[in-house]
């Protein structure tokens, strides 16, 4: 299998694979791009043509915008592209993710996109699929990222903002529009039933996400709450841009907190000055990593983005094939100011 | 250790300082005096010297973890702190024995020193195992010292002094010096028990603030008395009874790091406080900082160490005479009753003399000749000023000359610490001598945090070589550092060390090429000598 050409290779505009005539999460405008989720690094617009999941589509129709010629394809079902026979499986990232399935003459590759296994109850679990090659993301490849589980995580989230209610304060909770936000509600509404105030960004994704059958707490538009309303004692969730913007003067006396893996991590979080921070991630943890890579029987290990050098290295010491495949991916970047979306309203 | 957990946990989840206060005003209030001591012992920055060699402190977790060593190398590079680090790479193995209070834990942790590596090893192991992982990380903290949770020294005194229900000046007074962390001392912090005043606890320093505007906002220059910022090692030389201390700013005990001082000091009498700068200085002039640093660096101070670098206390102020407190008396008179004290003590220890000029005018040109003399500036003091605590603005300025500076190509990196965890942040600049790149400084501070995550995504992809934690990079992006002195420096490649190195900017304008030259700052050098 040495000699073969391999199925997919780094390419200024992505990776691309030579028999199917396609490039896996483009960075830049191309003929036919398949969509492994619609994060803004994955998905981004200027392409010909895309493919993707059914569930994503509303998702990706909002973001690469009215124009762009979107196909979709159901969690399985086998497509013939070119040469090759692609199918998407699920991710558990986000509503809609997907990993991509690519067999040619026999050879299968196996692209996760970004993904976890903790479970989520807004979107489908992840599905490990037998490959020769797996082609995984590291974001959080270093044994210090360990998750809780989720309801866990979620009883704090709720204890803080009881705390932040006894106070009389606002309570804004930073958390990515799509994805994260939606992952809070849905954990929360098994908590609570009380309303949350909602970022401009933020309701969109969360409309698509209800119609698609996800079941949310009740939500309003923070634009929408009553003259002179203070939020005191309200949940307000809000995207990690808009910390420090003059949109928070509408929030006075507020306590903050991040929702992210990255908080697992004391100097990230007094970094991103937020009063709490929620280790909430929709990224594999170390041991999902390893217990993923072990899962897919992967002879052949390509690491795409995040601490991948660790994890490389970890697999070639216990006598894997595994090495760094450079992409322009970022996962749950440690941003201060997220990557702005398109057609996202303030 | 959960109470003391809770603690840190409390002052941890709040960016607020006054939440902060009134989370240790609460823990205080119900607190053990045994562990109310050792926290605060904590907060206001003590530790416990040789705990435990880091060394073997890695080892330990890499045999409780069965990650390897650069497992825990990467990951410290990605935490940026060790304690962390530790804590959430060795799991918790649940042997729960129940909750100690933190002194019953300081008990065990101070016999470390006392057991063999093995010993030591198999204790950490042991007490890893008992402690849940937030506790274990605090608990890491105690054993590597670096116990800071975001808390000044100012914060915890004011939550302390409403606690004890007196003036935070008086409790800031209190804690000066050295204090064993014990319940009888706690309650004596408290006021419940007095008389037992230490003869050698220093006063808070009073500090003067950087003037940023001109002098002419401070009014009549004849209010005012200008003296030079002397660039040494600020301390308080006491004489109570048998008493002989000198302490520096950073509440060390220097006494015996300045023999010549404190046998001058011995001649003071009884009850005298003196504050000024440690300088090294020869005949009539300072000698460069330089020469301090390496005597302080001697383990010994024989007779030539002594001959070589003579060091002085050069006095400004007098904070106690005849045991009286003068503290809240104007400077002027403090000054004249100064001048009076040292004058026998010459030359270990002699008077900062006042900087003469008729109006603001001459005061600048005496600043701009700061740098030939050795001195950082001018500083400057309302003759009618008070003595205070911490540094406010108004009776004490601090006017020093512009800092001198270079254009330098960033070409190493290194990740952070704390907020800067993870990221490149830890910059080595070089200057060009004979076409090549000659690293000079290392900076750490002066780019906004949209500049640090720009410049952190390049490093990443520009990376010529990883040398464990270091990356060498590209030679592209030029910075103006700003320094406050160069000195010959025979340890480094270049020849020269810098002081305060720190970063102005970034200048997109320039490219490498356009970088200043090691001939450029040889130049300086000749200036400064």
């Amino acid at each position: 299998m040495g000699t073969r050409e391999p199925l997919l290779r780094p390419t200024p505009a992505g990776l691309w694979c030579e028999p199917g005539g396609f490039y896996v999460d483009p960075w830049q405008p191309v003929e036919r791009a398949v969509l492994t989720h619609a994060h803004a690094d994955h998905a981004r617009p200027g392409s010909a043509a895309y493919l993707a999941t059914a569930p994503s589509l509303p998702i990706l129709r909002r973001r690469l915008g009215p124009d762009a010629r979107l196909e979709s394809i159901a969690y399985g079902e086998v497509r013939r592209i070119g040469d090759v026979d692609v199918s998407l499986h699920p991710a558990g990232h986000v509503l809609g993710s997907a990993q991509l399935r690519i067999a040619h003459q026999g050879e299968v590759w196996v692209v996760s996109g970004d993904y976890k296994r903790a479970p989520d109850p807004t979107c489908a679990a992840f599905e490990p699929v037998p490959c020769d090659t797996f082609v995984t993301e590291a974001t959080f490849g270093l044994p210090i990222y360990r998750w809780e589980p989720p309801e866990r995580t979620a009883a704090e989230i709720l204890a803080w903002w009881d705390t932040t209610r006894a106070a009389g304060r606002p309570a804004v909770l930073f958390a990515y529009a799509l994805g994260k936000a939606q992952r809070i509600l849905a954990e929360l509404a098994r908590l609570t039933d009380r309303e949350v105030y909602l970022h401009g960004a933020i309701a969109p994704i969360v409309d698509i996400y209800r119609e698609a059958g996800v079941a949310m707490l009740p939500t309003r538009l923070v634009a929408d709450a009553p003259a002179g309303h203070r939020f005191a004692g309200d949940l307000v969730l809000a995207t990690p841009g808009s910390q420090g913007s003059p949109w928070m003067k509408r929030f006075p006396g507020a306590e903050t907190a991040l929702a992210s893996g990255w908080m697992r991590v004391r100097g990230t979080r007094r970094r991103h000055s937020v009063d709490r921070g929620f280790v909430l991630s929709d990224h594999a943890d170390w041991p999902a990593l390893l217990d993923t890579v072990a899962a897919s029987g992967a002879e052949r290990i390509l690491v795409t983005h995040g601490s991948t050098e660790p994890l490389v290295r970890w697999l070639c010491e216990r006598g894997l094939d595994a090495r760094t495949l450079p992409t322009a991916w970022e996962g749950e970047g440690d941003v201060i100011v997220e990557t702005p979306t398109a057609g996202a309203p303030g | 250790m959960r109470r003391f957990a809770d603690l840190y946990e409390a002052i941890d989840q709040t960016t607020s300082t006054n939440r902060k206060v009134e989370a240790m005003v609460a823990w205080f209030r119900a607190a053990d005096p045994a562990d109310a001591a050792w926290a605060l012992w904590f907060l206001t920055g003590n530790r416990i010297k040789r705990l435990v060699p880091t060394r073997e402190l890695r080892s330990a977790a890499v045999a409780a973890s069965g990650y390897p060593e650069w497992m825990l190398a990467e990951s410290y590079a990605a935490v940026g702190d060790l304690a962390e680090t530790l804590a959430l790479l060795v799991d918790s193995l649940a042997d729960d024995e129940g909750d100690l209070p933190l002194h019953v834990w300081m008990a065990r942790v101070v016999t470390l020193p006392t057991l063999d590596a093995a010993e030591r090893e198999a204790a950490l192991r042991r007490w890893w195992a008992a402690l849940p992982r937030r506790e274990r990380y605090v608990f890491n903290k105690l054993l590597t010292g670096a116990f800071r949770v975001g808390v000044s020294h100012t914060l915890v005194v004011r939550a302390l002094a409403e606690v004890a229900g007196v003036p935070a000046a008086t409790l800031a007074h209190r804690l000066m010096g050295s204090w064993a962390p014990t319940a009888e001392a706690w309650r004596g912090l408290l006021g419940e028990e007095q008389g037992t005043e230490d003869l050698s606890r220093p006063y808070p320093f009073f500090l003067a603030s950087p003037l940023e505007g001109e002098p002419a906002s401070l009014g009549d220059p004849a209010a005012w008395l200008a003296e030079w910022k002397w660039d040494g090692i600020r301390a308080q030389v006491i004489r109570r009874e048998g008493t002989i201390a000198v302490w520096s700013r950073g509440e060390e005990l220097v006494t015996d790091r300045f023999p010549e001082v404190a046998t001058a000091a011995a001649r003071l009498p009884s009850g005298t406080v003196l504050d000024g700068e440690l300088m090294a200085w020869r005949g009539e002039a300072p000698l460069p900082f330089a020469d301090l640093q390496t005597r302080i660096g001697r383990k010994k101070l024989d007779k030539r160490v002594l001959d070589a670098v003579p060091v002085a206390l050069v006095a400004f102020d007098v904070l106690e005479a005849d045991g009286v407190d003068l503290r809240e008396r104007p400077l002027s008179e403090r000054r004249a009753r100064l001048a009076e004290i040292v004058a026998p003590l010459a030359p270990a220890v002699r008077l900062s003399e006042e900087v003469r000029a008729p109006d603001w005018e001459g005061l600048a040109t005496h600043r701009q000749g700061a740098r030939e003399l050795g001195v950082e500036g001018l500083l400057l003091k309302r003759r009618d000023s008070a003595y205070g605590v911490g540094r406010p603005r108004g009776p004490w300025w601090k006017w020093k000359v512009a800092p001198l500076t270079m254009d330098g190509v960033l070409v190493y990196a290194q990740a952070g610490h704390g907020k800067r965890a993870g990221l490149y942040t830890d910059y080595t600049f070089a200057v060009w001598q004979d076409g090549a790149l000659l690293p000079v400084a290392k900076a750490y501070s002066g780019l906004t945090n949209v500049e640090i995550e720009e410049l952190d995504r390049w490093i990443r992809r520009h990376t010529v070589e990883k040398f464990g934690p270091v990356r060498s990079l590209e030679p592209v992006h030029v910075f103006e550092i700003a320094f406050e002195g160069i000195a010959p420096s025979p340890r480094h490649k270049s020849g020269v060390a810098v002081r305060f190195p720190r970063i102005l900017r970034w200048r997109r304008d320039k490219a490498a090429a356009d970088a200043d030259t090691l001939a450029s700052l040889q130049a300086l050098l000749r200036v400064q000598a």
